[in-house]
C-alpha cells in the first residue's frame, strides 16, 4: 500500500443555478492577462450543449485521455515515437477557433465619434489582432440553449441515446438542460503530465494538485492535446501552457479556491482523499465497466488503522489525516457513492465527482391540465426529463447502473425528508424508499444536512499544508534573509 | 593577395566566427540561467493551423538534415570521402542534399508568407523575428546556390571547409582554406556565423531545450517538498 493524499471535489448539479460567478472569479484573479484572455480555467456549460471548447467530449475530433490495448494504456494523442516526429506541428491540438476569439469593444469611439445623425456604437475588437472583427463565438455561446439544433442537438453525450430519447430532450414545452461547471480534475493519472515532452507538468505529492511549470515548459502544446477535459490552455502570447491550479496559494493559507468560495448556490465541496497510488496502474487499464468501482477503490478508509499506519510511514502529517476523516468529498464518493466521475472513459481517474442532477420533472402537461406521473416510487428515475442514457454517457461511462443508484438515492432521501416536513409521504413508504436505495435514515439525514445545510467549515475541509516544512527543504530561509524572496520575481516576458 | 583583402579575410574568417561562438556560448548560458521563461519554441499553431503544417514540417525536416549533413562532413571527412570515391554514391548524396535544402527554403518560404498574411500570427512576429526570417532566407538560399552552381559539395567540403573549421577550434585559424574558395561560399560561410551570434538573442534558442527526458522517463511526474522514505 502506497497511501498518497489528494486534495478532491465534488460539485452538486442540482444546486447549480449557472450564474458564472465562479467562472468571473477565476477569470479576475488568474487569467485576466495577454494570451489568457480566451481561457477558462473555470466555465459553466451547459448540458445537453456543445461546451468549450465547442464539442471537447468528442475525442474523435480532438483525440484527448487514453486508450486501454491489450493490456496496455497509452495516450491517444501521442507516444514517445509519435513526440520525436510531431513535434514541428502537433496534428491533434485545437486551434483558437476550437474556443473563441476573445474581444473588448471599442469603447472609445463613444467618446470621440464626430457628430452625426446616429448614435455612435462599440464595435467588437479583437484582442489578438487589435482589428474589428465579427464574433462568432464565445465562451458559453450555448448557454441555456437546451433544445438548440446547433448547440445541443450536437451533444457528444447524445451517443447512443434513440430518437424518443433525444426528442424527450427537446420537446417543445418539455425542453431541459442542466448546468455543468467545469475546472481542471487533477486526476490521479493525468494524461497531460504524461504526454509533456519537457516534463514540466506535474502532480504536487503532497497534495495531488497538478501544475504546470512555467520555466520548464517548452509550448510543444502536448498537454493541450493530450487532456480530454481540455483544461490545459496554450497562451498564444508568452508561447507556454497554462491550466487551473486549483488556487494552491489560496489553499495554502487556508482558503477555499475562489471558484469554490464565490459559488452562489454553494454546489461546491472540497476535501482531502487517501488513496493507493499503487493500484493506480491496473486500474486506469480496467475494462470500461469496471472503472467506476475499481477508482472508488482505489480510495482508502482514513479511519482504518493499517490506512492511518501506511499514511503516516508514506510522511502523511496526521493533520492531513484528521483532515481526510473529515472530508466532506469522502462522504460523497465512497461512503454514500453518490457523487461519480466525469467521463471515466477517458481513464485519467479525474478527482472531481459530480452528483448527477436529478432535474426532476415528473409532471406531464395534457390538454391544459398537469398530471402527475411520479406516484411509482423509482419508476420515473428512468422517466425524469434528461435521459438516465444521457446522464450515463457523462457520468458512468455508458452504464447506467452508478448513475441510477445515486439518483435513487437522492429522489429517497427526498422523500424521506417530505416525510418529515411536509407530511403528505407517509413514514413507512419513506423507510421503504430508504431501504430500496440502499440507504438509512441516519445516512439520509447527514445527505440532507451536507447537501441543504451545510456550512463553509462543512464544504470545504482544507488540509494544512504545512509549507513551513516545505520551504526548509527548498532552501536555507537564513541564507535568504534581507533579500527579495523565492519565486517567479520577472514579469512573464514573450521570449525574443 | 592584397593587404586589403588579407585583413577582410581575418575579420571575417578569424574575428567574426571567435566574437560569434562567444557570443553564443556566453549568451545562451547566461540566457537560461536569467531568463529560463523565455526558453520557448513559441509556437503559433494555436492561432492558424493549416500553413503551418505546410511551412513547418518541410522546413524542419529540411534544415535538420542539411545541418546534419554538414556535422557529418565536420565531424567524419576521411569516411565521407571514401563514400564520394563511387561516382553513383556521390550523385545519390549530392541529389538528396539538394533535395533536403529546397525543402527547407519552400519550408521557409511558406512559413514566411503565413507570417505576412495572417494577421494572428503578423501579431505574435516580433523584429527580432523578421530579422531572423531574413537571416534563414538568406542563409539557405545561398546554401542551394552552392549545391547547384558549386557541385560536389560534400567532397570539396570534407577536404577544405572541414580543416579550416578544425583549425579554428584548434585555435590556430588557417584562413588559406577559405580565402580562395568563390564568393558565394565565402558569403554562406560568412552569414552562418552571423546567424551563430545571433542565435542566442532568438527565438532559435529552442533547439537546445528539444525534449529529451521524456524518451525515458516514466509517464506520470509527481515533484515532492518532503519525498516519502522509499519513494
Amino acid at each position: 500500500m502506497n497511501v498518497r493524499s489528494q486534495v478532491a471535489m465534488v460539485f452538486h448539479l442540482d444546486k447549480c443555478i449557472g450564474c458564472h460567478t465562479c467562472s468571473i472569479a477565476c477569470k479576475n484573479i488568474w487569467t485576466d492577462r495577454k494570451g489568457a484572455e480566451y481561457m477558462w480555467w473555470n466555465n459553466v456549460e451547459t448540458k445537453p450543449g456543445t461546451g468549450y471548447p465547442t464539442a471537447w467530449e468528442d475525442q474523435e475530433k480532438y483525440n484527448g485521455g487514453w486508450e486501454a490495448q491489450n493490456g496496455d494504456l497509452r495516450l491517444k494523442s501521442t507516444s514517445k515515437t509519435k513526440t520525436v516526429f510531431n513535434i514541428f506541428h502537433h496534428p491533434h491540438v485545437p486551434t483558437m477557433d476550437d474556443y473563441y476569439e476573445p474581444w473588448t469593444y471599442d469603447y472609445q469611439h463613444l467618446f470621440n465619434a464626430p457628430e452625426g445623425a446616429d448614435q455612435p456604437t462599440a464595435r467588437p475588437l479583437s484582442m489578438v489582432t487589435g482589428e474589428l472583427i465579427n464574433i462568432k463565438a464565445g465562451p458559453n455561446w450555448d448557454d441555456d440553449l437546451g433544445g438548440s439544433p446547433v448547440y445541443a442537438e450536437n451533444d457528444p453525450n447524445l451517443k447512443g441515446l434513440d430518437a424518443a430519447q433525444r426528442e424527450q430532450l427537446s420537446a417543445i414545452e418539455r425542453l431541459v438542460f442542466f448546468y455543468f461547471p467545469r475546472i481542471c480534475n487533477h486526476c490521479l493519472n493525468p494524461a497531460c503530465v504524461a504526454s509533456c515532452p519537457s516534463g514540466a507538468l506535474y502532480k504536487r505529492g503532497e497534495d495531488g494538485i497538478v501544475l504546470l511549470d512555467q520555466n520548464r515548459c517548452r509550448g510543444w502544446r502536448s498537454c493541450v492535446a493530450a487532456c480530454p477535459y481540455k483544461k490545459t490552455f496554450f497562451n498564444w502570447f508568452t508561447g507556454k501552457s497554462e491550466k487551473c491550479i486549483l488556487c494552491f496559494p489560496r489553499l495554502e493559507t487556508g482558503q477555499a479556491p475562489a471558484c469554490f468560495h464565490s459559488c452562489v448556490g454553494r454546489i461546491r465541496y472540497l476535501g482531502v482523499l487517501l488513496y493507493d497510488a499503487e493500484r493506480l496502474e491496473r486500474v486506469a487499464k480496467l475494462p470500461l465497466e469496471e472503472l467506476i468501482e475499481a477508482q472508488r477503490s482505489m480510495i482508502l478508509d482514513p479511519f482504518d488503522p493499517e490506512v492511518i499506519a501506511a499514511a503516516r510511514a508514506n510522511g502523511i502529517h496526521d493533520s492531513v489525516i484528521a483532515s481526510a476523516q473529515k472530508s466532506p468529498v469522502y462522504k460523497f464518493v465512497k461512503v454514500w457513492k453518490i457523487a461519480l466521475p466525469p467521463h471515466i472513459e477517458f481513464r485519467t481517474l479525474p478527482m472531481l465527482f459530480y452528483v448527477p442532477p436529478m432535474a426532476p420533472v415528473m409532471a406531464r402537461k395534457e390538454n391544459g391540465s398537469v398530471h402527475n406521473i411520479s406516484e411509482d416510487l423509482f419508476h420515473d428515475i428512468d422517466d425524469a426529463r434528461v435521459p438516465m442514457k444521457f446522464l450515463a454517457n457523462l457520468f458512468g461511462g455508458g452504464h447506467e447502473g452508478k448513475v441510477r443508484y445515486a439518483l435513487r438515492k437522492q429522489k429517497a432521501v427526498r422523500w424521506y425528508r417530505r416525510s418529515l416536513t411536509v407530511g403528505d409521504v407517509d413514514a413507512e413508504t419513506a423507510d421503504r424508499m430508504l431501504h430500496e436505495a440502499d440507504c438509512t435514515r441516519e445516512e439520509a439525514e447527514a445527505i440532507y444536512r451536507l447537501t441543504s445545510l451545510c456550512t463553509f467549515d462543512e464544504r470545504f475541509v482544507i488540509p494544512p499544508m504545512h509549507r513551513e516544512e516545505a520551504i526548509e527543504m527548498m532552501a536555507d530561509p537564513l541564507e535568504h534573509k534581507q533579500n527579495v524572496g523565492f519565486g517567479f520575481l520577472t514579469g512573464p516576458r514573450r521570449g525574443l | 593577395m592584397n593587404e586589403a583583402t588579407h585583413y577582410l579575410d581575418q575579420l571575417l574568417f578569424v574575428g567574426l566566427p571567435y566574437v560569434a561562438f562567444f557570443t553564443f556560448f556566453l549568451v545562451t548560458i547566461q540566457r537560461y540561467r536569467s531568463q529560463k521563461f523565455t526558453y520557448s519554441s513559441l509556437s503559433s499553431q494555436f492561432l492558424e493551423n493549416q500553413q503551418h503544417f505546410w511551412g513547418l514540417v518541410p522546413f524542419h525536416y529540411g534544415i535538420l538534415t542539411v545541418v546534419g549533413g554538414h556535422i557529418v562532413a565536420f565531424l567524419i571527412p576521411r569516411e565521407l570521402l571514401l563514400w564520394n570515391s563511387q561516382p553513383l554514391r556521390l550523385y545519390v548524396l549530392e541529389v538528396s542534399a539538394l533535395i533536403f535544402g529546397l525543402l527547407s527554403v519552400v519550408g521557409l518560404g511558406a512559413a514566411l508568407v503565413r507570417r505576412l498574411t495572417v494577421s494572428k500570427v503578423k501579431r505574435v512576429t516580433s523584429t527580432v523575428d523578421w530579422i531572423l526570417y531574413v537571416l534563414l532566407l538568406l542563409q539557405l538560399l545561398s546554401g542551394v546556390g552552392v549545391a547547384m552552381f558549386h557541385p560536389w559539395g560534400s567532397s570539396w567540403f570534407a577536404a577544405s571547409a572541414t580543416p579550416y573549421l578544425w583549425s579554428l577550434l584548434k585555435l590556430n585559424p588557417e584562413t588559406g582554406y577559405v580565402s580562395s574558395m568563390p564568393s558565394l561560399v565565402q558569403w554562406h560561410i560568412v552569414n552562418a556565423y552571423v546567424l551563430i551570434g545571433f542565435f542566442p538573442f532568438t527565438r532559435l534558442v529552442h533547439i537546445l531545450v528539444a525534449p529529451n527526458p521524456y524518451l525515458w522517463r516514466r509517464p506520470q511526474v509527481v515533484r515532492w517538498y518532503r519525498p516519502p522514505q522509499g519513494a
